[in-house]
Parts: C-alpha cells; structure tokens; sequence
C-alpha cells in the first residue's frame, strides 16, 4: 500500500482514486465493466447475501460478463435484504431487493445482457451529502 | 409513438399492493400487448417509492413522470394516452400540496427529499474494506485539513458552532465535550469511542462501522488533535464480529497508508487506535460504567462530577463520544459549521440516523434531518402500518424512552420535542406498534430488559424495577387491582428521582407514558380483567361459535392438551378448565368458529 506522507501525498492519491473509481462508474468506454455491488452488513449476511455475491462472481465469469463484484455495507432498506446495486456503464445505479440466486439470475440475463429492468427494483428514496461528488 | 424504450415502474410495496397495484401491472400489461407494444415497453414491478399516502404510485422511464392514486381502470388511458401518443394524464399527476401545481417530473417532488445522508453518507457505497475507496470518497481529507489548516482550538470551535450534538442519547453539545477535554492538563489523554450499542432494535452504530469504519477512525483522530491525545479507544460489544472484523482491517490499512500511527502526514501528529471489548451489557454504555469496564472493573456507573472528560480511563481526560456522533465530523469540517447548523431545528442540528423497526412495512435504517415528524417517518419513508392495520404507538429512545401515539404524530422530532412529550431520542431506536399491541405488556417487555440490565448497585433500580415487573405480572394475569397502579406510579417516580445512572433514571420511562397515554388500558386489565389488544393470555377464553362450527374435528385433533370435544358433524366445545389457550385450535379452524375474548 502506498504510503501517504504529506497532505500533497493524500490530495494526489484521493485523485488518482477518484479518477479510478469514476472511470469504473461511469465507464470511459461504453462497452466497459458492469459494477455489481451486495450489501454485506451483519443483517446482509443473515439473509443470504454471502452466497448471492458468491453466485454473481462465479456466474459472471462463466458467463463471460466483465465485471466487477465488490462488498458494501448495509444500504438501510432492511426490509428488502439482500440487497444488491447494479451500475451498467454510463448508467446510473440500480438497487435490487429480496436478490436470492434465481433473482440473480433473472438480473444477469435480462437487466446486465440486455438492459431490461426486472421487477424488485428499490427507488431511491434519500439524498446524500455525496451526491454532488458523484454527479461531479 | 414510442421512438426508445420505456419502461413503467408499478410500486410493489406493500401499502400499494393493499391498495390493488397487481391488479395496475396486470391491466397495464394486457394493454400494451393488445396495442402490440409488450416487447417494446416494459412494465416493472419495484419496491416502495416511499410515498404509500398518495398509493398505488406508477412512474414512467424515462420521463419520469410520477402518477399518483392510479386505479387499474386508469391503466387504458395511460397507455393510450401517454404511452402511444407521448400526452401526460394530467389528472393523475401529483399535485403538490403547496404552491398547487401539478407536478410534471418527479425530480421536482419534495418527498424525496425526506431523507439526507451525512453519517450513513459511505454506508452501502464503498467498500469498507478497501482505504481506497474511502480516500476517493473524502476519507481523511478532513484530517488532513485539521492538522495543515487549522489550530486546535479552531477545530474544536467549528464543531461547537455547528451545533452538533451527541448521538447517543443524552445530546450533550460535542464541542463543548470536546473544548472541556481539551483544556484539562495532564499527561496523557484518551479518545474513546462509544461502540456499547445497546438498545433493542437500535443498529446504526454497527451499521456505520460495518459500512465506513473510517469516518469513525478519522475523526476520532481529529478528536485526538484537539483534545492533546494520541491515544484512541474503540469499546465495542463482542457479539458485533463483523464492525470489529472490518475495524481492525480498516486501522490496519489506516496504519499501512499512514494516516495513523507516527508522525501523520509529515506534520508530528501522532495516533493510534486500539480495540476494547465489551461483554454486552446494556449499562455500560454509560460513560462512567464503560471506562470501568476498560479499566477491566465491574461495569458499574459511578456519580458524576468528575466527568470522563476531567478523570475518565485510567483516571486520565477522556473524550467519549459515540460512533454516529464521531462519523459527523468529517463532513462538518469540510462542509463547515454554516453548512451542518442550516439543517435541522433550533436547537437540534443536522441529521440523525433512526432503526426504523417493529409494525412497519419497510423496516430499515433512516437518515432524516432533525425536525422531520414522526408521521413523516413512520408513514412516508416506513410505508405504513404493515397488514393495512392501525397505527398505535411508537418506542422512541429504546427501554429507555417513552411511548408516543397519534397525538405526537405530528411532532417535529429533535432531542427538546421528545422529552418534553415524554419519551427521549435514545440512540435512535424507533420501534412501531399496530393497534393489536397491548401497551401493558409492552411497558413490561421494556421493564424486564431494565431488570435483567440493571447493574444493581443502587437499590431503587435494582429492587424498584423488579417490583415494579411483579405488579405488571400481576395485572397481565389479570389478578391486578386498581391500587397496584397508584403503586406503579409512585415507585416509577421514586425511581426516576433516586437511581445514579441514566439507566435508573430513565427505566420507569415505558411504564409510566403508557400509563399517561394509555390508562385505558392498565385499568380495562385492573377494573373488568380485560385485556383489549387480547394478548394477555391469562385473560383470554376460547370459545366455539355454534352456528359456524360444522364438526370437522380438526380443532380437536390439533388441540395438545385435548381440551375440545365433539362427535363428528357435531358442535365441539373447549373446556376451559384444561384450555392452555395456544390458540392452534383457532388457526386451524377453516370457519372461523374459534373465537377469542
């Protein structure tokens, strides 16, 4: 891991990573990664989050999907675990709720492949002090 | 005509669903196959939009154009209308209740509004794994900025000025904790986080160092440079594994990247953070009780003065302030304090993150600005009562707090509205109860947790809330008399007038503003031995109806204790004498015959 010294360091690295993570966000390339992200805190995990993450790494690849699959914490719709957001390239983020392995499946082959929406979708319903960062 | 895709969002939540919104998916969906449109329009069925008052809601892709109140009969006109010939229905439109006009993109609606996120601002967008991320998302810049641009002093009075309050319960001014540590002398000093969360159904804390252990890190480092301390300590209960797994990994990769240990960022600030455990007992997420759990002493409170902040760990200045409260301080030091005191009421500041839990359709974590109502909470972001039932009260503030009901719907909730109507904000646990809720029993559900939690060092809190538990028992077994509630309220009073602790102080609280807005109740159970929710099982009697019973005999082949007779295709009767009253006769039976009063 790189080393931050100076306030310099921090400043050059926070942008370097910004940089980095917008361009996973809103893909340079339109043809780029799809970004899955599952809501993994405690009440995640509880409900079968571990083994839908699981399923969406394996299923990816052998789907021959590029993608990334990472962790997060809990979104807040508890109600709704697991809970799983889907960014397609130069889209903008998409929550899915009550995801099991055949929701996930469902989500690959019609939302990821062919940009469909499927039902289980979760409006966002907050604002958040980052927004301006993201839209930025 | 349709010139790009578009898609027809149908609210599945369960308000909408009550109110017909399948019957919407199914009519919308058999127009557009009969106007040949099913492959290019899509119809969706999503969770709640979290506005269940206005109910069934149908918004349109990509224009979206929010319809309110729609009816399956409303499903013609809209495919016809807007669908096919590209023409809003103006009249199922959402009207807004202010300025009167009709609202065209839901962009425009202010109900989405309702929620803003300042300490869950990382939760469920980074990966609390990965320092990267946290970086990317502002992580630690506030530190950095603490230590280059401003002096200590100057810190701590942008926190006071921003108005920032405790998180945890008591609402104590941060910055003038902060200030108080700061100006005492010694030697050493701590940084102590609050992790002890302990209220039932209260789970923010651990949701926030589950989902961004950084912004907890960060400031309490911050906290560290204003207060002269290099030494940080987390107290968190053992039976989170996960927050103290992703902690440990997050102060690692701190370490690792240099934002914590020796000489941070080049400028002779040192810091660490290490982790305390605790065993999970409630009281010790009183300061006092806390620090002498650290100290590796009993969990018990001791009087104050000397505050934490004068003679706290190891009788050395500790700052203690709890993890929602430490993960507000980055965005207030880079936002600055104008920015964090515009939102919220006078005397409450900012945003505070609420365990929506209990009888409510969308049960979750909420980030609202102080001052949004509770009917706010409980009916626009929570969706409602679930099961289409009647809302009665809400547990604010845990066992801890007090009941509120439909009178206090309308409250603006800050810290001063909640205990002047008698409850408290707590750590924010928010737990709602349905109309079928007996508050008697639930007044002893929050007493016996006191009980059990009660660290017994002072009498009124150790023998006042048992006795207190015993009379409940009683008048939920149907053997109370009216006396035994002039009886609870005196102790509950001498109780809240005698115990050290907050836990003492505050255990009477459930008992006595059920007592308040519920004395209805308690005497229906004291005065006629009735319980009126009909979930006091002592008070209860099963009984057959004859008219609607047809002798299927099922009830008494499910009865455990065989307490029903009857011949077959005959009338079958309980006898009550034997009745363990289970009720599995009651959920058996396909004609409704069992009847319970």
């Amino acid at each position: 891991m790189t080393k931050v010294k100076t306030l310099a360091d921090l400043k050059k690295l926070r942008e370097d990573l910004q940089e980095k993570i917008r361009l996973r966000e809103s893909g340079e390339h339109p043809e780029s990664l799809v970004q899955v992200k599952v809501a993994m805190a405690t009440c995640g995990i509880a409900s079968g989050a571990k083994d839908v993450m699981t399923f969406f790494m394996e299923e990816l690849e052998k789907r021959g999907i590029d993608a990334v699959v990472t962790q997060t914490g809990c979104m807040g719709y508890c109600y709704a675990e697991p809970t799983v957001e889907i960014t397609l390239p130069g889209q903008s983020p998409l929550v899915f709720g009550f995801v099991n392995s055949r929701k996930a499946d469902e989500i690959i082959e019609k939302y990821i492949k062919k940009g469909e929406l499927v039902d289980g979708i979760i409006p966002v319903t907050y604002q958040s002090i980052n927004d301006n960062q993201k839209e930025g | 005509m349709v010139t790009q895709k578009m898609n027809i969002m149908v609210c599945g939540g369960t308000g909408c669903k009550s109110s017909n919104s399948e019957l919407i998916v199914t009519e919308l969906r058999r127009e557009l196959q009969e106007n040949g449109l099913a492959d290019e329009v899509q119809v969706v069925q999503t969770g709640c939009f979290g506005f269940c008052e206005k109910g069934p809601v149908v918004k349109i892709l990509p224009d979206n154009t929010f319809y309110v109140t729609v009816t399956p009969e409303d499903a013609h006109e809209i495919i016809a209308e807007h669908i096919i010939k590209g023409r809003k229905v103006h009249r199922l439109l959402f009207k807004d209740p202010v300025t009167e006009e009709y609202i065209n993109d839901s962009k425009g609606m202010n109900f989405y509004k309702k929620q803003l996120r300042i300490a869950l601002r990382n939760c469920g967008f980074i990966n609390p794994e990965n320092i990267d991320e946290a970086i990317a998302r502002d992580g630690y810049a506030a530190l950095a900025k603490c230590l280059t641009e401003y002096t200590p002093a100057e810190v701590v009075d942008i926190i006071k000025k921003s108005g920032l309050r405790g998180r945890g319960g008591g609402g104590f001014p941060t910055g003038l904790k902060w200030e108080i540590t700061a100006k005492v002398k010694a030697d050493q000093k701590y940084v102590i986080c609050n992790a002890d969360e302990g209220d039932p159904g209260a789970f923010m804390d651990r949701s926030i160092l589950e989902g961004d252990p950084h912004s907890v890190i960060e400031a309490m480092a911050i906290n560290g440079y204003c207060t002269g301390s290099n030494k940080g300590l987390v107290y968190i209960r053992a039976e989170y594994p996960l927050a103290i797994e992703r902690l440990k990994i997050a102060i690692n990769q701190a370490h690792e990247s240099g934002l914590l240990g020796k000489d941070i960022l080049g400028t002779g600030f040192d810091f660490d953070i290490e982790l305390r455990y605790g065993a999970g007992a409630f009281v010790c997420g009183e300061e006092t009780a806390l620090i002498h759990s650290m100290e590796g002493k009993r969990g018990e409170p001791t009087f104050k003065p000397p505050f934490p902040s004068e003679e706290g760990y190891l009788g050395k200045p500790s700052n203690v302030n709890n993890v929602e409260t430490y993960a507000n301080i980055s965005p207030i030091i880079l936002k600055g304090s104008d920015w964090f005191s515009s939102i919220g009421t006078e005397k409450s500041k900012g945003t505070k993150v609420f365990a929506l839990a209990g009888n409510v359709n969308n049960v979750g974590l909420v980030e609202v600005p102080m001052g949004t109502t509770l009917r706010e909470v409980i009916f626009e972001i929570g969706g409602g009562i679930r099961n289409g039932k009647k809302f009665k009260a809400v547990q604010t503030g845990g066992p801890s707090g007090g009941c509120l009901t439909v009178k206090h719907l309308d409250l603006p909730i800050d810290y001063d509205n909640l205990i002047a109507s008698g409850s408290m904000m707590g750590s924010g646990g928010m737990i709602v109860v349905d109309e079928d809720t007996c508050m008697v029993s639930l007044a002893k559900f929050y007493l016996d947790f006191t009980v059990e939690e009660s660290c017994g060092k002072c009498s009124p809190c150790r023998i006042g809330n048992k006795r207190m538990s015993e009379i409940l028992e009683t008048i939920t077994k149907g053997k109370g008399t009216p006396e035994d509630l002039d009886r609870l309220r005196n102790l509950g009073e001498v109780i809240k007038d005698t115990s050290l602790c907050g836990l003492g102080q505050t255990s009477p609280n459930p008992v006595l503003s059920t007592m308040a807005n519920f004395m209805n109740e308690y005497e229906a159970h004291v005065i006629d031995h009735k319980c009126p929710a009909g979930k006091c099982r002592d008070l209860m009697t099963y009984r057959i109806e004859a008219e609607n019973c047809v002798g299927c005999t099922a009830c008494a082949r499910v009865c455990p204790v065989s307490a029903i007779s009857g011949e077959r295709k005959e009338v079958h009767t309980i006898d009550t004498s034997i009745c363990i009253k289970c009720g599995a006769c009651m959920e058996k039976c396909k004609f409704n015959a069992v009847f319970v009063s």
